[in-house]
This record gives structure tokens, sequence and C-alpha cells, in this order.
């Protein structure tokens, strides 16, 4: 079920407070009873993550069996999975500071993305949480490579829209990796490549320690059966890329999400930043079971209004936020999967294209002042 | 309260009077005390011993005591602190200890014991009543066997069965035979609250015998309870430990702080988002900028653009 999107209103500052406040009271709530189970939590995840991975790389010497080698890619892409989203984007975004226990430490932890930690914490939780959804600012929006909001400037490159979501889809960590160099900004001259030497050592470290891993030294463990390993771990990367960029697509680009400008951001406080974040991206409806295996990114909202706070509390909160929406008539975008999914990609799609963005986006910017909503050039029902 | 722990191979062993600061994981929050070791230097199985008085409104003793099962995993810093001996153990040893303050100077009694040592030890053992009185039945038994060793009791809130009551004084010092002017050999160990500590300070400073006199305090961290609206702590200093750097506390974040310093700490958002600033607070009391809230003095991980000093501040930077 889609909340209505339009017209999105825009609250004085006074309420602005108001939304801070609120919102930094149910925060403050959870944050304080934050305890034992949300320590046992984490830790039986990284307990079955490390289970997950054993079982799939032991399933291998049998990998000439046929369900015995797709029984393993399972395990193996879900232990990645796990690895990434509900283990390292969470951890990295500081959730388990609070205990004080280093191995759990946003600042210790090296993820098995390709991304180094560091690179990841600048990119994601400085410029993609601080700035999000902001045009210029935000290089999540697209990731420099698609247009996902027709205020990104239309070009003939884009006529291959469609084609770069999905090798982005395919490749999502090593897109994740180039992300951190800023390629783009490089070519436009508004990067030094001197500025990249740090990035560059980084990446080629993990990349070649992964590289060797799971296309080396795991296929070589398994002796006769090295080609078939070196598929089934292949396979369970693209698979994890598939899904979590399917994902991460959903939470940023459907119908409904908002985006912002530079100037819009000059002496934000913190109930704008608030309203930024509610307006900037859209959840996904599914069972608890479900959320973990997506990183909880289904509770998208959520999380980037208190990108510290424990995942598992999110669906916790939920209805909290919903009801803060609710009073200062904010709409908040959620549906399931597959409608975010399609949506998303009606959307990509139709951006491939300069068609009737110019006068939609008159028309909505005259309606909602300086806000933007991308959904003006995918209709709506 | 008494725990015995098996250290893993990193465990360097220790001193007598020595201490660790215990990390004891209580309700997902790992949590850092500093405990003395009780135990001999010497034991076989290099096994430590702690003993801790429980305080009700404590965070770590009560777990341990209440909650704290066989087989459980904490974290031990090696052993630390200068309350020990020297190399030639002294000839004559004077040691005033209270309540729980005792469990380095059982460790020093333990281990001479089992280096045979043959020296005069006087012990002047502090404790409310008799059923506060700890290691009371040990020392008795070691009474039996070293001759050189004297345990005097004193009760501070019991008047029978002890050999002086009331708190330590220069009367007591007497009464015991120990005449501190005359007792130029004997090296004087205390231990115990801030209190017993300083009286037995001003005594020996007093008589110009200072530089003999071994202290060990075991001040509980407190935090400041002014009302948290305030702004700053007068006089209250930020020093950035791994820099060697100390600056006045200013109302200002730590990162600002940090910057105004000549330091280079990591940041982005500047606005508690993105966890770039993150870095450890090895003590010291610090006000979120955000929610006001005030924290404890232990460790923690703190983010320092939404921190503020309020109070003394070490920070690993
Ligand atoms: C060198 C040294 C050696 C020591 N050796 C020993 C020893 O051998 N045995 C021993 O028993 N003690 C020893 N101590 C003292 C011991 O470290 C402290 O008493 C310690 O506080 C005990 O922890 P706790 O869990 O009992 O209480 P804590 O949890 O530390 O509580 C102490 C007080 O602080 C308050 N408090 C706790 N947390 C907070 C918070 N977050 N915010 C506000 N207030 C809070 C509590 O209400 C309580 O009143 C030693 C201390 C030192 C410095
Ligand atoms: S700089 Fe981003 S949390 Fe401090």
């Amino acid at each position: 079920m889609r909340t209505p999107i339009m017209p999105v209103p825009r609250l004085t500052s006074e309420q602005l407070d108001g939304l801070a406040r609120d919102l930094d009271a149910v925060r403050d709530a959870v944050m304080a009873d934050l305890g034992t189970p949300d320590a046992e939590y984490i830790r039986r995840l990284l307990r079955l993550q490390g289970r997950l991975e054993l079982a799939g790389r032991a399933l291998l010497y049998l990998g000439f069996l046929p369900p015995v080698w797709v029984a393993a890619v399972v395990c193996l892409a879900v232990s990645s999975l796990l690895n990434r989203e509900e283990i390292g984007h969470n951890v990295l975004h500081g959730q388990y500071d609070w205990m004080g226990d280093p191995a759990l430490s946003s600042q210790n932890v090296e993820w098995e993305g390709l991304a180094s930690s560091k690179d990841w914490r600048r990119s994601h939780n400085y410029v993609h949480h601080t700035f999000t959804n902001v045009l210029g600012k935000d290089r999540d929006i697209g990731y420099g490579i698609m247009r996902v909001s027709p205020e990104q400037k239309w070009h003939p490159y884009y006529l291959g829209n469609g084609l770069y979501a999905a090798l982005l889809m395919l490749l999502l960590d090593w897109g994740f990796a180039l992300h951190d160099l800023e390629v783009d900004r490089l070519l436009r001259r508004e990067r030094a490549w001197s500025e990249n030497r740090e990035i560059h050592r980084r990446l080629r470290r993990k990349i070649g320690v992964r590289v060797l891993r799971e296309y080396v030294l795991f296929p070589a463990l398994t002796g006769p059966f090295f080609f078939s390993t070196l598929a089934a771990n292949a396979c369970a990367k693209v698979l994890r890329d598939l899904w979590t960029s399917a994902l991460i697509f959903c939470g940023h680009f459907p119908a409904g999400v908002v985006t912002f400008t530079e100037e819009e951001l000059a002496d934000e406080g913190r109930g704008h930043w608030y309203y930024r974040q509610l307006l900037g991206t859209a959840n996904f409806d599914g069972g608890r079971l479900f959320q973990i295996m997506t990183g909880h990114l289904g509770h998208q909202i959520e999380h980037h209004l208190f990108p510290d706070m424990p995942s598992r509390r999110y669906p916790q909160i939920a209805p909290q936020v919903r009801a803060v929406c609710d009073k200062y008539g904010l709409p908040y975008n959620t549906g399931p999967l597959h409608r975010q999914f399609f949506s998303t990609w009606r959307s990509i799609l139709r951006l491939s294209l300069p068609s009737r963005v110019v006068t939609r986006r008159g028309a909505t910017s005259r309606r909602l002042g300086r806000l933007r909503v991308r959904t003006d050039t995918v209709g709506r029902r | 309260m008494t725990l015995v722990l098996r250290p893993n191979a990193n465990w360097r062993g220790f001193e007598a009077g020595q201490y660790v600061r215990l990390g004891v994981e209580v309700n997902g929050v790992r949590r850092h005390r500093c405990f003395s070791l009780a135990s001999s230097a010497h034991r076989k199985d290099r096994s430590i011993e702690i003993s801790a008085r429980v305080n009700p409104d404590g965070i770590v003793s009560p777990y341990l005591k209440h909650r704290a099962t066989t087989g459980e995993m904490y974290t031990v810093s090696p052993a630390q602190g200068e309350f020990t001996l020297p190399e030639r153990r002294p000839a004559h040893l004077l040691m005033i200890g209270s309540g729980s303050g005792v469990t380095p100077l059982m460790s020093i009694l333990r281990t001479l014991h089992d280096e045979h040592h043959s020296g005069r030890v006087t012990f002047l053992h502090y404790a409310r009543t008799e059923a506060d009185m700890l290691y009371r039945d040990e020392l008795e038994d070691m009474t039996r066997h070293r001759p050189h060793l004297t345990v005097v009791r004193a009760y501070t809130a019991q008047r029978t069965g002890g050999d002086l009551y009331g708190h330590l004084s220069e009367e007591h010092l007497a009464a015991v035979g120990v005449d501190v002017v005359d007792v130029a050999a004997a090296d004087a160990y205390v231990s115990g609250p801030p209190d017993l500590v300083e009286t037995v300070r001003g005594i020996w400073t007093a008589r110009g015998l200072a530089d003999r006199l071994h202290t060990e305090n075991f001040a509980a961290p407190v935090a400041p309870t002014a009302a948290p609206t305030t702004h700053s702590v007068p006089h209250a200093k930020v020093i950035f430990a791994r820099s060697g750097v100390s600056a006045p506390a200013a109302g200002v974040s730590l990162l600002e702080l940090a910057e105004a310093s000549g330091l280079r700490p990591p940041f982005g958002c500047r606005q508690g988002i993105c966890t770039t600033c993150t870095s450890r607070k090895l003590g010291g009391t610090v006000r979120h900028l955000l929610n006001g809230e005030v924290s404890h003095v232990e460790e923690e991980q703190i983010r320092l653009c939404v921190s503020a000093p309020y109070g003394d501040v070490t920070l690993d930077l």
C-alpha cells in the first residue's frame, strides 16, 4: 500500500524542530534500552555466517554432484550476504560501538566487500548518509553512472541507463569499490589523481587478497574440482550482488523518493536533516527472516533516520516513525518489494529518455517550491 | 566476593601488589574496572585471584557476585601499578589496609610466604566488623606458621573481639608498638579508601618519612554531579594521550578542541551521523551535544564531533 505522494508538505522551522524532538525521543528510548539481546543477536549472526561459509566450502569437495554444488553456492551466497549487509554494513555504521567490543567496532572491522571498510565509511556513512539525495552531493544518486532522477541532466549516454543498472546489479561489489575512486569526477577534472593514491593502494591489497582467496586458494584446496569450486564462488558473489542491488535500488530509487538541492543544505538543522532522510528513502515490507536476509534494508527509512541504531530494532520503531510522519503530514513510502522493484525499474528505463521531463518538472517545481519529487516521470496511480 | 581467573597464553605475569583492568560484559556493554590481584605472584597454575567489595549501586561487582558463571570470559589488561616490593625484600614491612584495600597486601604477604621471606611483617588490618574482615581465617593461619608476621585487627564499627577499635590514628600506631620514627628500616604500604590513605600520608609526611611510604588508592570513579545544563566545567583539562598534548576544556566539541590543539583527527559530517570521528575515550566524562547526556567515566567509544568535555577527559588520540 502506497502512501499518497503529493503534495509533499513543507514544514515551518518550528515544525522541523518538533520533528527533530519527536524523532530524537524515539531514538533515545531505544538507545537507552540496548543490552544483552542486541549483543547476542549480532554474535549469533556472526556465528551463523561463519558456519554457513564453512559448510559451503566443505560441500564443494562434493561439488561434482549438482545438488550439492547448488547447496554450496546458496550457503556461500547467504554467508557473503550476511557478512556484507546485516553484519558488515550495520557494524560499520557504528551500530554496535556502544558494546565496547573491539571485534564489533566500526573502526576496526574489515568486511568482505571489495572496498576497504575505511573508504566505504567515507563514501557511504559520510557522503551518502549526510547528503542523502542532495543532487551534486550525494554520489549514491545513480552512483555517477545512472540517471535515477529527472533532475539529473539528460545526455545521450543515459540511453544505456537500463544496461548500466543491469551491469551494476551483476557486479555491485566491484562497482562499489570503483565508486570510491570517483572516476566520473576524475574525468571532469574535479578530482586529482593524487587524491586516489591511498585508496588505490588499499583497493589493490583488498582485491588482491579477495581474488586470490576466492578464485585461486579455495578452488586449489578442492584439488580436482578446481573449476567447479571457482564457478561456485563466482556464482555466490553474483547471486549476492543481484539480491543486494535489488534491495538498495528499492530503498532509494522508487517512485515517491524526493531529491534536494545544495542550497537547501545551507544552515540545515537536525530537523531538516531528518526531513530529508524521511523523504529521500523508501521501505519495503517483509517478515523477520526476510528483513535479516535484506540486512534490514527494507527499513531504509528507519535506517536513514537512525543509522547507528542496531538494525534489529527498526521493525520495532517503524510504527512510531510512521506515527510521527502522520503527525507532520509526511509520506511514509512503503510497499511490497516486487512493487518497489517494478517502480524502480520503470523509473530507470524512463529516465534513459529525455521525454517530458522538462515540462513535468516545471509543474512539480512550481507546486512544491524547491522540493523535487522523482515520481513525476513515472506517472502516478 | 572472590574470583579466580585463568589467564590465557598472552598473560605476562605480575608483581605482588599490582592491579589489572578487568573487562566484563554486563548487559551487552564491556565495562572496565580496576582490581588488585590478591594471589601470590608465584602461583604454579598461573591463575590469578581478585576480591571485590560488592557495591550495590555499582555495575560490575554486583554482576560478578550474582550473575557471573564459571567459564565466562573476561579481558584483563597487563598488570600495572607501582605498589610493589623492591627487588631486595625489605627487612621490616609495615602494611596498613582497610576493606577491599587489603587485596594487594594479601598478594604481597602470600608472595613473601612463597619466597620463605624471613623479615618482620606487621599488618594493621582495618574492617568495619569481624564479619567484614577479608581473609581473616587465612591470616590467622599464616601467623601460626610465621613467627615474624604480626596481624593487628582493628574494627571501626565493633567494640569487642579485636585488637584495636576506631579509625587509624597516631595512638593506633603507638599501641601496636610501631614507633614509626624509630623504625627507620620499615617500609610502609598502605592501601584502602582515600581517607585512610590521606591520614597515613599526613602522619608519614609530618615525620619526614614520606619517601618510605607506598600507597594504593581504591577510589571508585565518580561522575561529576553538576547539572547537565552547565556547558563546561572550569579548570577541566583534555588530554590527547597518544600525541602527548593537552588543552583546557572549553564548551566546544572535542573534535574542535583537538583541531585547535593542532591535531588532525579524521572527520566527515561533523554532526554525529557518520562515525568517522569515533575515538576511544580512555577516561573522564563527556556531554553529548545533541541530547545533553553526561557519560560515566569509563572507557568507551565516543564521537568527537558531538561530545564536549564535562570535566577532565583523556582521549586515545
Ligand atoms: C588501582 C585500583 C585497584 C583497585 N582494586 C580493587 C580491589 O582489589 N577490590 C575492590 O573491591 N575494588 C578495587 N578497586 C576499586 C574498584 O575499581 C571500584 O570500586 C569500582 O568502581 C568497582 O566497580 P563496581 O562495579 O563495584 O562499581 P561501579 O560500577 O564502578 O560503580 C561505582 C559507583 O559509580 C556509580 N556509577 C556506575 N556507573 C555509572 C554511570 N554510568 N553513570 C553514573 N554513575 C555510575 C555507581 O552508582 C556507583 O556508586 C580498585 C581501584 C583502583 C583504582
Ligand atoms: S564527523 Fe561524522 S560522526 Fe563525527
